[in-house]
């Protein structure tokens, strides 16, 4: 053989080998092209080099690094049948196992050979997409900070071959498209590739190949999204312990639950154990907080309603068609709050027009709607003016509805109407008081819904009762009107004719912006949430009143305990009812500020546990609820 | 440039029922998921459209799906070169073993060193990677160039 690479033993700094990097790469087009005549010598020498790959000495290291930049600059010499061995061993190499000069040379070669021939152009962005992940036995060093700079150090470098491959091959990215959602790991790979994948494809879109790939690669990671979220069972969110019964809980763990925890943390403590041992929530969890610091970043750089309108129409399509989806509709929550004007706005917008277009399917016009209550409730950032924009637009199309539809009480013929009317009831429950302090509201918006309300539909019989009842309770409180018929609820959660407009698929107790079980995501939707224990419910005012200094006390150990268990009551023990969903805390929460002896009926009611006279707060009020049912 | 042409095509499309609702915009699409590919059929890169619709009614087909099909007539603009044609393109990059090009601004050529007419020497001046011609002084091919080839395969 002629001139072979020399390893360099001890090499010191005066007696280097002079080569120049055009007679490296002759001699490697020697070996290339010897193989074509037969002579594989050299050849197998080179496909030795680039095989040998773990625990490298810093000579072969060196070895490495030039046979790849003299292959970057041979490139035109690589055969596709004849070199096929050399190709297998240059795509089977990973980054993730070499230092910053190798990966270098390795990320050059990948280039060149991409864009020398069409037919290499898939395997090397292949190459690169296999590159997002690590090799397994990496996978736990991630963690670490050598892992993390090895990882930034991988990425950047493959981030920048994709850009340097898109200038000269214009159409690559189409076809790095397909190839990274083909190469999307399965939510049942164990060893959790898929976060770190779904971490690349996000950096691809907000990279500078983005535009061209960006929406696609988002609506990708929506997909992926509600995967998981289906994935994960209505039984894992409820409590595993059933044989307690859902009537008896031991004042004991309520009390483990309150001391053990910090307030913040404790109000979730049982529902989150039951998830906790999910790895497929776990799985969601991080997922969902990549995207939402991916969010993060793209409104830093001005990009979040061009994003938005790409995550809106994923909504429509996948989250919005998905039944019941749990938890990834909270990416849009995000999104909103980052933007609460414009994107916001938009959402809501969306919803709303849904719920109104005929053309619509009923099961759409109803989750729909059923998410426009839910978020228009739990925005803790939408300003009160677009509250009741959107109020008033669903008030109007009910009572046009009403004017139309001359009929008697029906759940199954006007099932959109009733949904529609719910949520309007639901929304007020939260955010009542705002409207009743400005006048101008109170006629544009309460009159015509009194209108609703007492037409013959009679949708205060048809609707959840445990929403109509708290409405009810806060409109008498706020003298809004007064209903003829008292309704007798005996704290039911929901009723025939509720069941029968919800449907099949339970639409009736649908309110998916309920807080959030998963732990990771919750910190950062927590800030921007509205939860029932910060709603001022419209009959506080007839205590506020009659309390002196000595009443305040007593709210704070209400409020403590609510606060620390309430969510628990609405989560968990809510759901342990079959569907979950029924926002138990409207009349939990009342209840708790209400008169002492518990009601009689109060033994069908979920919060009849919680009135074991142990747990009342021990300065008595004599109750001054002029509703007292 | 050669390689170019428009050619007059009588075209059906099968839609798939859903796509009933809005015929018009499923066609655009349908014909816009074919751009910038080859296609068999064109023997080339569909690079533009533009389409007719000739007949207000189409004939269902039976089966289990029942797509329907539309017959339409297309302007297309086509991209189909063929050895020994002559295009043109813009340099992207240049090495001393390739000439690296863009033309149309989607489809890239690479002119390997062999293919390059012995008269340019590779040279590199102030950082500038550059082709020059020994025979023309000023005749200098760098990135950003327009250059004119023979396609060979």
């Amino acid at each position: 053989m002629g001139l072979e690479l020399p390893k360099y033993p001890e090499m010191e700094e005066d007696q280097v080998f002079n080569f120049t990097d055009s007679e490296i790469v002759s001699h490697v087009k020697q070996a290339l092209a010897s193989v074509l005549s037969g002579d594989n010598n050299s050849y197998n020498q080179l496909v030795g080099v680039m095989h040998h790959s773990k625990h490298l000495a810093p000579d072969e290291v060196a070895l490495l690094e030039t046979t790849l930049k003299a292959l970057a600059g041979a490139v035109s010499s690589i055969d596709i049948t004849h070199h096929d061995s050399l190709l297998s061993a240059i795509f089977c190499m990973s980054m993730w196992n070499y230092g910053p000069h190798v990966a270098d040379a390795l990320a050059e070669l990948i280039v060149s050979l991409a864009i020398s021939n069409g037919k290499y152009l898939d395997l090397c962005l292949g190459m690169l997409v296999s590159n997002f992940t690590p090799p397994p036995y990496f996978l736990d060093k991630l963690k670490m900070p050598h892992g993390l700079e090895r990882k930034g150090q991988v990425l950047s470098r493959v981030h920048a071959a994709f850009k340097k491959i898109a200038d000269y091959v214009p159409l690559a990215p189409l076809r790095l498209l397909t190839i990274v959602l083909q190469g999307m790991p399965t939510i049942y790979h164990k060893d959790r590739a898929i976060v770190i994948y779904v971490e690349n494809m996000l950096k691809l879109e907000s990279g500078e190949i983005g535009e061209l790939v960006g929406s696609t690669i988002l609506m990708a990671v929506v997909d992926r999204l509600i995967e998981l979220d289906v994935e994960i069972g209505w039984d894992a969110i409820l409590q595993d312990d059933f044989s307690k019964g859902i009537f008896e809980m031991e004042l004991e763990d309520v009390d483990d639950i309150e001391e053990s925890a910090e307030p913040d943390v404790g109000e979730f403590r049982l529902s989150r154990k039951s998830l906790a041992g999910n790895s497929i929530a776990e799985l969601l969890d991080n997922l969902l907080v990549l995207t939402f610091e991916h969010l993060e970043s793209c409104e830093r750089e001005g990009r979040l309603a061009k994003v938005f309108e790409t995550l809106l129409q994923s909504f429509r399509v996948t989250v919005l068609s998905a039944y019941k989806s749990k938890f990834a509709q909270f990416v849009m929550f995000y999104a909103c709050a980052l933007d609460p004007e414009n994107c916001g706005m938009r959402f809501a917008t969306m919803l709303a027009d849904l719920f109104v277009q005929d053309s619509q399917p009923q099961p759409t016009r109803m989750s729909a709607v059923s998410y426009l209550a839910s978020y228009l409730s739990r925005a803790k950032f939408l300003a009160a003016s677009s509250i009741s924009s959107m109020l008033k637009r669903l008030v109007d199309w009910c009572l046009e509805y009403c004017e139309a539809h001359d009929g008697d009480i029906n759940p199954n013929a006007h099932r959109v109407f009733y949904s529609g009317c719910q949520a309007i009831m639901y929304v007020l429950c939260f955010r009542m008081k705002v409207f009743v302090d400005v006048p101008r509201l109170k006629s544009e918006l309460l009159i015509p819904l009194e209108q609703v309300l007492k037409h013959k539909l009679n949708p205060l019989k048809v609707c959840l009762p445990s929403v109509v009842e708290e409405f009810l309770r806060q409109a008498k409180a706020a003298s809004l009107f007064t209903v003829c018929k008292t309704f007798i609820f005996d704290g039911l959660l929901e009723s025939e004719l509720s069941r029968a407009f919800g449907g099949l698929e339970r639409l009736d107790t649908f309110f998916p912006f309920d807080p959030c079980l998963l732990k990771k995501c919750d910190s950062f939707i927590r800030p921007m949430f509205v939860f029932w224990s910060m709603v001022k419910p419209t009959y506080d005012d007839a205590f506020d009143d009659d309390d002196d200094d000595d009443g305040s006390s007593d709210d704070d150990l209400v409020q403590d305990f609510v606060n620390e268990n309430e969510d628990i009551m609405n989560d968990e023990f809510g759901k342990s009812f079959d569907e979950q969903g029924v926002d138990m805390d409207e009349f939990d929460y009342a209840l708790k500020k209400m008169s002492i002896t518990p009601k009689a009926t109060s033994n069908y009611k979920f919060g009849g546990r919680f009135q074991e006279p142990a747990r009342m707060p021990s300065r008595i009020r004599p109750s001054t609820s002029p509703e007292s049912l | 440039m050669e390689g170019l042409s428009v050619a007059d095509a009588n075209l059906v499309m099968y839609l798939h029922p859903s796509k009933s609702r809005n015929v018009s915009q499923s066609i655009l699409r349908e014909l816009g998921s074919l751009l910038f590919k080859f296609n068999e059929t064109f023997d080339g890169v569909l690079l533009a459209y533009d389409v007719n619709i000739l007949d207000k009614q189409a004939k269902i087909l039976s089966g289990v799906h029942p797509y329907f099909g539309l017959r339409l007539k297309a302007n297309l603009l086509l991209f189909s070169p063929k050895p020994d044609m002559l295009l043109e393109g813009k340099v992207v990059k240049l090495s001393q073993e390739s000439i690296h090009v863009i033309v149309l601004g989607f489809s890239s050529a690479i002119i390997t060193a062999e293919n390059i007419r012995g008269e340019f020497k590779y040279r590199t001046k102030d950082t500038e990677e550059l082709f020059a011609s020994k025979s023309h002084k000023r005749h200098v091919i760098k990135v950003g160039t327009m250059i004119r080839f023979l396609v060979k395969r």
